[in-house]
């Protein structure tokens, strides 16, 4: 039964430029009182912009009320669960958005004098101080911008350190279950990618990797846990067999959620790491971010990270330009200031048992569905699980209902989907995250959710197959809209 | 179903050998796995491809995957029909939906591949 949702008043809105009409205005000024000047003569033709063709022209309530509905047809975390596997959706804490926004931060510019910015500075130092001590390593940089961003920054680290050492290597080792970015960005680091299969337990298996690290590899780059949501027991070892190579270990920190406060990676091996600071440490999402993605490193990557690298002399500090064996800037200015902000402010908000918690409760939320979910759904690695859970279609598929069209009808119970057929390694996948942000109420409703439509797909599986019916809009056509998009609108 | 003068690798790709030039395509069951099919990249012309290296890449609405090369050899022919149809990957994978055609180095590789009994038992297997 759909207990969260029911139809509500959602209302069509055409785009802007359809509802232009000639003359309107969202705004009214005073009858000049002074003698007319002509700008094109007094500043110079070429220095005045002319008017944009064909923009829109819309009352101010029409302004207002289009964007509002618009706002309306989103899903977004502060409506309710967004269980989206790997993508760690938890609640941006309305302080972080307060502490961001104190004049003296969020008007700071990135041309200031260092005298007159030793409070962002000092906000800075303080992150890297905090991220490198959860991670366990020694030296952290702050400047990229996304989890992307701070894979390339550390594959190329690796690269810089082993060029120094004579010979930068061919090849970066991934496993199958790895997030596409992590090949990606081997590749655009101008590495190999050789793939290692999934052992049984979804882990690396230890007699193939071995085979595998020759004095070509470069890099293992793994996720821990890795996107099954299981810990690689074997981590300890992994680290051994590439360093008795020369190859080093690469962490993929999307999936930290399940370790800060409990196990750092530093502790079991790993040479250099990023974070996602949009996932683990609350700062908004994607398209709503910016992100941020920090590279942590151990002390014999430190001289290669990016320039500038905060100093400290007594209380006073300072930007270091003169780092000759850095791999340069991979940002303009310093990073994504204000995700950082947002960053510092929900850890010293949380303190070190306050995140030790959060973990403990995502993990604790994780597993309570697992539980509750495994009757109703195929369950392909057994191995205990962390911060997420991976199903498999394949009981409902029996009965034609596959996992995207099981997220489809989720909607229509009021909660975003989960992540669909990812990883790859699980024909089918039902990849579910609940963040410690859910309370039980929440996740009850979820999995009474999940059951709901099992039984659905078990009567009726062609109702199944139609989802959604709640929605403003119904089943879109994916494949026609991919095939041939339409990305710009004409009158 | 798979015709038994293909040739076919475990990622699931085939190759029909006519003289000293290979056909190359995608199975049906890697048609089926990926879903419908939105976008194919292929090689250029002239270029050299070698067996078990990517060759190209077919999008489908759920990911992005590699086409490993069945065979090494030259690409002598892509088949340009794939840009504007992509969907003919999933209506006709072992016909019409082609990839490319490679002039083989050597008449002797696609020995080491499966045949269409081999395939069907490694695909059985594989579910």
């Amino acid at each position: 039964m759909i207990k969260k949702v029911t139809q509500h008043l959602s209302q069509n809105e055409p785009l802007l430029f359809e509802r232009s009409s000639p003359g309107k205005k969202a705004y009214q000024l005073p009858e000049l009182d002074v003698p007319a000047v002509d700008a094109a003569e007094t500043l110079g033709a070429e220095n005045v912009r002319k008017e944009i063709e064909g923009f829109p022209e819309v009352s101010e309530v029409e302004a207002i009320r289009h964007f509002t509905r618009l706002s309306t047809w989103n899903y977004a975390i502060d409506y309710g669960m967004y269980p989206l596997g790997s993508c760690t959706m938890k609640y941006n804490p309305r302080i972080n958005e307060q502490v961001a926004r104190t004049e003296g931060l969020a008007w700071a510019h990135p041309y200031q004098p260092e005298s007159l910015s030793q409070g962002c500075m000092e906000i800075m130092w303080s992150l890297e101080e905090a991220l490198a001590e959860i991670c366990g390593m020694d030296a952290v940089t702050l400047q990229p911008a996304a989890g992307a961003h701070g894979e390339l920054t550390g594959i190329l680290l690796i690269r810089a350190l082993l060029e120094k050492r004579g010979n930068p290597r061919k090849k970066i080792l991934i496993p199958d279950s790895a997030h596409g970015t992590n090949p990606a960005t081997a590749a655009i680091a101008g590495y190999a990618v050789e793939n290692i299969k999934s052992s049984e337990t979804g882990g690396v298996d230890l007699a193939t990797l071995e085979q595998l690290v020759t004095s070509d590899v470069a890099a293992l780059m793994v996720t821990n846990p890795n996107t099954l949501g299981v810990f690689e027991n074997n981590i300890v070892r992994v680290a051994e067999i590439l360093h008795k190579k020369g190859a080093m270990l690469y962490m993929d920190g999307a999936n930290m959620n399940a370790l800060v406060g409990i196990a750092r990676p530093g502790d079991f091996g790993v040479d250099v790491m990023h974070l996602n600071l949009h996932k683990t440490f609350s700062t908004p999402h994607g398209g709503g971010g910016p992100g941020a993605g920090p590279v942590a490193v151990k002390k014999v990557l430190e001289p290669f990270l990016p320039t500038p690298r905060l100093r400290r002399s007594g209380k006073k500090l300072a930007f270091d330009f003169k780092r000759p064996r850095s791999i340069g800037r991979v940002k303009s200015f310093y990073g994504n200031f204000g995700v950082l902000v947002r960053a510092l402010a929900y850890i010293l908000a949380h303190g070190g048992p306050g995140l030790k918690n959060a973990t403990m409760d995502a993990v604790l939320n994780a597993i309570y569905i697992r539980k509750a979910l495994e009757p109703y759904f195929d369950l392909p690695y057994t191995s205990p699980s962390m911060h997420e859970v991976v199903f498999s279609d394949e009981r409902q598929a029996k009965l034609g209902v596959r996992t995207g069209e099981i997220a489809k009808r989720l909607i229509d119970y009021g909660f975003h989907p989960y992540t669909v057929s990812f990883p790859m390694i699980v024909h089918g996948a039902m990849m579910i995250e609940p963040t410690e942000t859910e309370g039980r109420a929440e996740i009850d409703l979820f999995i009474d959710a999940m059951i709901s439509i099992a039984k659905e797909v078990e009567t009726d599986p062609q109702m199944v197959k139609g989802a959604p019916y709640n929605t403003r809009t119904s089943k879109v056509d994916e494949v026609t809209a991919a095939r041939k998009p339409v990305l710009r609108w004409k009158p | 179903m798979y015709p038994e003068n293909y040739r076919y690798t475990k990622e699931h790709e085939w190759v029909l050998a006519d003289g000293g030039t290979g056909t190359v395509g995608i199975t049906d069951h890697a048609q089926q796995e990926l879903g419908d099919i939105v976008y194919v990249d292929l090689p250029k012309v002239g270029s050299h491809v070698e067996a078990g290296k990517s060759l190209g890449s077919v999008e489908s609405v759920k990911a992005v995957s590699d086409i490993y090369s069945p065979v090494t050899g030259e690409v002598v022919e892509i088949n340009q029909t794939l840009a504007d149809a992509p969907e003919s990957l999933n209506s006709d994978p072992h016909g019409a939906a082609w990839l490319v055609k490679i002039k083989l180095d050597s008449a002797e590789e696609i020995q080491n591949l499966m045949s269409s009994a081999d395939y069907l038992s490694y695909i059985g297997a594989e579910k």
